[in-house]
């Protein structure tokens, strides 16, 4: 009981120097650990600094699910933290908690701060606002699926570096050359659900689910083993086989695969950059996602990962005042270009890539852009603008659960995807019916 | 020995030869790990004979972390390990030591109620009602104290048996002595119970201290902030939740920081670690 | 068995006992009842909206194929981990039960696991066969062997069989060394007079004397393997590839922690707290008896 007599005392001591000061804290729980942690920290610092009233105390909680259950259950307990960082596959279960969030559009309207959600890219906007337009999360890192090679395998393979992959026939096709020359692992993907179901079905502009893929309603229905998905499904599960696809595990670990040179092709976050950069001993070049190129109308536009900032309800308006005033210095196209060349994040408003794009940075950084220019090729249709299904860190789950099976050979892709949607549906309701 | 066939001696101690290899191959390949940069364990095989990095290694973890993954100084989750693996058993043997000497000693109203009560909890393990007693310590404000992570550990059914067989053996003479020469129970305790107990206690203490310092689901729902996490936490936080490579050579290093306390303390309280394991299990 | 002398105090039991009552009540017995009033309840993630759904998570679950496939890889798992861990902890206790010389050293170079925590346990494994840096990888594919337990289930579950017993080696080890020393050394005496090889006297005379001892590991190495090996999981393979790993008591952290499904988790907490005490009754049951041998 000492120990908490003495946390309430610390706690007191705290409060009332915070008062002597006249500053109003503002926690802010994330998930960027070691550089992007250092890149999240120096933001803070800025706007600190930058003025007197309010100070941003952001905090490192472990990975996105953890932050989201740590955040979750500090809820539950009444200390929540003003602004939380949340995945976006966790956007609709922070959606339909309304009575414990506040939508950023709000908090800056009463706060009278600058909020323009059309300065955002398409395909940002329409992943964190609701039907009627209201941007409801702010956000903050975003990312897309990207395809890199490693150029000196490819040569050795007698293959052309500069011309990857475009197509999943080409992708086949140099699998086996590379394969030939005596490359262990040919291809491999880090968040296999992401890639190969998310942003497959985007870039093919077909459904993951109905009801604009969830964003019309919780009512939605997974639609994911249409014959489009069966068959690229079942055209992995045979490279599996065929020793073309090596599987890596349901996270990044994919990452680790490419950058030590162990695979030649790999699909991973446009965050992954950063690492490779480190690490790779090799020459290496990032590109679109390969498709179907009998697909009418591919490639479409990717959909994108990442995070955004939610504002926890229930706090003091002099808080939310300064939740208004970091979001809107968050907004600044300087400090998002800062944000997106210090971390490999794509840049999400207009401004900030045109001043990217002028600064030069695109000249000394080749390829730097791509993520951005994949996320906008074409304007997002109701198939590529996002998707929003609710538990979908447990969808999720079942869907990897699935694709396992399928490349380990223990099932056939149309039942896989038959299950998953089953699977999938049984969630989806359950989420329905407790958010009635 | 029953009879002497040398060629079974010899396989015996082939056998067991193998068997301690075997069991000790783990730990030296983690030691190795422990010594080589990062570049080297990455390396296919990796090299298996120490590296030159012990020192670097070893004062990065300590003094912050691995540099991709979770930057907090292993020190302090050396610390609070011990916190933890302290407190358990302190705590344990506190509460179970007066509580049977109390239903041992005395007869009251509800003598075998409190008994059962205690007894049903072995069938209550911590795994099956995470959730609700995580509500618990949210509700209590307890996430992230040391109140929380170890006070729900330390109700055990098993320290409390062990302690009331022990003063079931302890003659009655010597209570009935204490009682002639006017002694009260709480006299009659310390003075003559728990200098009788050193034993029992010393055993429970060293198979409780690794019971707390290898703990792992509750300080995975309870440390969610960086300054309370454990070593063992701080391992499974170095690995996930990076966009790059594993530094394994850090993670085995802190590995090793994880494993060395307890496994001291095994081998060298073997005596009481042998007799407490048998006892608190039987 | 009653003590003859006890002390006389209206209220001194009462507060000695307290301090351990009270931490049952509020950390073992509420969240109990907690766990089935909760299994009755649909939840948001946030606790925000509550109804009571009755049955329903209970009838979901047994519905829902995957649960009932969870059953079977725990069966199989604490199988693999009790019958595997007890043959090798035998066998090495009866060839240290055999030596003269170096009894002890062996004792303790064998016993040491026992201080490792189950998720280190894990860690060492998953490193030793990791799928591209592994040493013990690098081994197996120069054997031809195709390793890689990310997508290969039975592969996974080895490993976490492995790592499980491997930690729990010594404890099963003490237990049986302890059982073969208090053997009375005449019997075996007797039946090598009579001709019996060591092998012949070992099963018959040795295995059914340790059946005790046998039997009483077999329900603790089970209980291990059920609740213990979390740790294990956890840090190497999640419950997966697919759900080749996904022991009972995972799926309730992953439901529950994870997933943020309160109902669902509770319910499946109710049905292994059921599990547990039809385990603890066997246990108790069998020291009863044992206390009479």
């Amino acid at each position: 009981m000492k120990i908490k007599n003495l946390a309430i005392a610390w706690l007191t001591f705290g409060l009332l120097s915070a008062n002597a000061h006249a500053q109003t804290e503002i926690q802010w729980w994330h998930s960027m650990g070691g550089a992007l942690g250092e890149a999240l920290n120096g933001l803070a610092n800025k706007f600190n600094a930058g003025q007197k009233d309010y100070k941003i105390v952001p905090t490192f909680k472990g990975s996105y699910p953890e932050s989201m259950t740590a955040a979750i259950a500090a809820f539950r307990a009444g200390n929540a933290p003003h602004l939380l960082q949340v995945f976006e596959v966790g956007t609709a279960t922070m959606m339909a908690a309304k009575g414990a969030i506040v939508p950023v559009a709000k908090v800056m309207g009463d706060a009278k701060e600058p909020f323009e959600p059309k300065a955002y890219l398409p395909t940002v906007t329409g992943y964190y606002s609701d039907l009627k337009g209201n941007m409801l999360s702010f956000p903050f890192n975003s990312s897309t699926v990207m395809f890199y090679i490693n150029k000196d395998a490819f040569k050795k393979a007698g293959l052309d570096p500069n011309k990857a992959p475009r197509t999943w026939k080409e992708l086949i096709a140099a699998a086996e050359k590379l394969k030939a020359s005596g490359q262990q692992c040919t291809y491999t993907t880090s968040w296999p659900s992401w890639m190969h179901i998310e942003n497959f079905s985007a870039w093919h502009n077909v459904p993951i689910g109905t009801r604009q893929n969830g964003m019309g309603g919780f009512d939605a229905q997974f639609s994911i083993n249409s014959p489009l998905h069966v068959r690229h499904i079942a055209m992995l599960g045979d490279m599996s086989k065929k020793g073309l696809f090596t599987y890596a595990g349901r996270t990044n670990q994919g990452d680790a695969k490419f950058s030590s040179g162990e695979c030649a092709m790999f699909s991973g976050s446009a965050g992954a950059q950063a690492g490779i950069k480190k690490a790779a001993s090799f020459d290496w070049s990032i590109n679109f996602i390969p498709y179907h190129d009998d697909v009418k109308g591919a490639p479409q536009n990717s959909i994108i990962g990442g995070a955004s900032i939610w504002i926890m309800g229930g706090k003091k308006p002099e808080e939310y005042k300064g939740v208004a005033k970091f979001m809107a210095f968050l907004s600044q196209p300087e400090i998002q270009m800062e944000w997106h060349t210090s971390t490999g994040y794509v840049p999400i408003t207009r401004a900030s890539y045109d001043l990217t794009r002028k600064s030069g940075f695109y000249d000394k950084n080749p390829g730097a852009d791509m993520p951005v220019r994949q996320l906008t090729n074409k304007a997002p249709t109701e198939n590529s603008k996002g998707l929003r299904f609710g538990n979908f860190v447990q969808g999720r789950t079942v869907i990897e659960e699935e694709l396992e099976a399928v490349f380990a050979g223990k099932k056939d892709a149309k039942t896989a995807l038959d299950e998953a949607v089953k699977r999938g549906n049984e969630i989806l309701r359950q989420f329905e019916a407790a958010n009635k | 020995m029953v009879e002497n066939r040398p060629w079974l001696n010899f396989l015996a101690h082939a056998v067991l030869i193998a068997g301690v290899l075997a069991v000790a191959f783990p730990l030296y390949v983690t030691f190795v790990a422990s010594t080589l940069s990062f570049k080297e364990i990455m390396q296919v095989p990796m090299p298996l004979l120490p590296g030159s990095h012990l020192v670097e290694n070893y004062s990065q973890v300590l003094s912050g972390g691995t540099t991709t993954g979770s930057k907090a100084a292993v020190s302090h989750m050396l610390v609070n390990s011990l916190v933890m693996a302290l407190a358990i058993p302190l705590g344990k043997i506190t509460i179970s030591i007066i509580a049977s000497f109390a239903i041992v000693y005395f007869r009251f109203p509800l003598r075998m109620f409190f008994f059962w009560m205690i007894f049903v909890t072995l069938m209550l393990p911590v795994e099956v009602r995470i959730i609700p007693t995580l509500q618990v310590i949210t509700d209590l404000k307890m996430n992230n104290t040391y109140a929380g992570l170890t006070i729900p550990l330390i109700a055990s059914a098993t320290a409390t048996f062990l302690f009331r067989q022990f003063f079931m053996t302890v003659p009655d003479e010597l209570a009935e002595a204490a009682r002639v020469d006017g002694a009260g129970p709480m006299r009659f305790f310390w003075d003559v119970l728990m200098p009788l107990s050193k034993t029992t206690m010393a055993a429970l203490f060293v198979i409780q201290f690794i019971y707390g310092w290898n703990q792992y689901l509750w300080p995975l729902l309870v440390a969610t902030d960086e300054s309370m996490y454990t070593t063992v936490i701080g391992i499974k936080r170095m690995i996930v939740g990076s966009d790059a490579a594993n530094e394994w050579n850090l993670i085995m290093a802190t590995a090793i920081l994880a494993m060395l306390p307890p496994a001291l303390v095994v081998v060298l309280m073997q005596k009481w670690f042998v007799k407490g394991l048998v006892e608190t299990e039987k | 068995m009653e003590k003859r002398v006890v002390f006389r105090s209206a209220w001194l039991p009462y507060v000695l006992v307290a301090p351990q009552i009270v931490i049952t009540i509020l950390f073992f017995f509420w969240p109990a009842v907690q766990a089935v009033w909760f299994s009755f309840q649909l939840q948001d993630a946030f606790g925000l909206k509550t109804q009571f759904v009755g049955l329903q998570n209970f009838t979901a679950l047994f519905k829902d194929g995957n649960y009932l496939e969870s059953f079977k890889v725990t069966a199989l798992f604490s199988v693999l981990v009790a019958f595997s861990g007890l043959a090798v902890s035998l066998l090495f206790a009866t060839m240290a039960d055999r030596v003269v010389r170096g009894a002890l050293a062996y004792k303790t170079l064998l016993i040491w696991p026992y201080a490792v925590a189950p998720a280190i346990a894990g860690v060492l494994w998953a490193f030793l066969f990791a799928p591209s840096i592994g040493i013990v990888t690098y081994v197996l594919k120069g054997m031809g062997v195709d390793w890689n337990w990310i997508i290969k289930g039975d592969q996974a579950m080895l490993l976490v069989v492995i790592a499980s017993v491997w930690k729990q080696i010594s404890y099963n080890f003490l237990f049986f060394f302890a059982g073969l020393q208090s053997i009375p050394k005449s019997l075996i005496e007797a039946a090598a007079i009579d001709g019996a090889g060591p092998l012949r006297r070992f099963w018959t005379i040795v295995f059914p004397l340790l059946s005790p001892t046998t039997f009483f590991l077999l329900v603790v190495n089970i209980v291990y393997a059920f609740f213990d090996t979390f740790g294990v999981i956890d840090a190497t393979t999640q419950g997966g590839p697919g759900q080749a790993t996904n022991i009972l008591v995972y799926k309730v952290y992953h439901d529950g922690v994870k997933a943020a499904d309160l109902g669902g988790s509770s319910a499946q907490s109710v049905i292994l707290m059921v599990i547990v005490i039809a385990l603890t009754v066997v246990q108790f049951r069998f020291v009863e008896r044992r206390v009479q041998y």
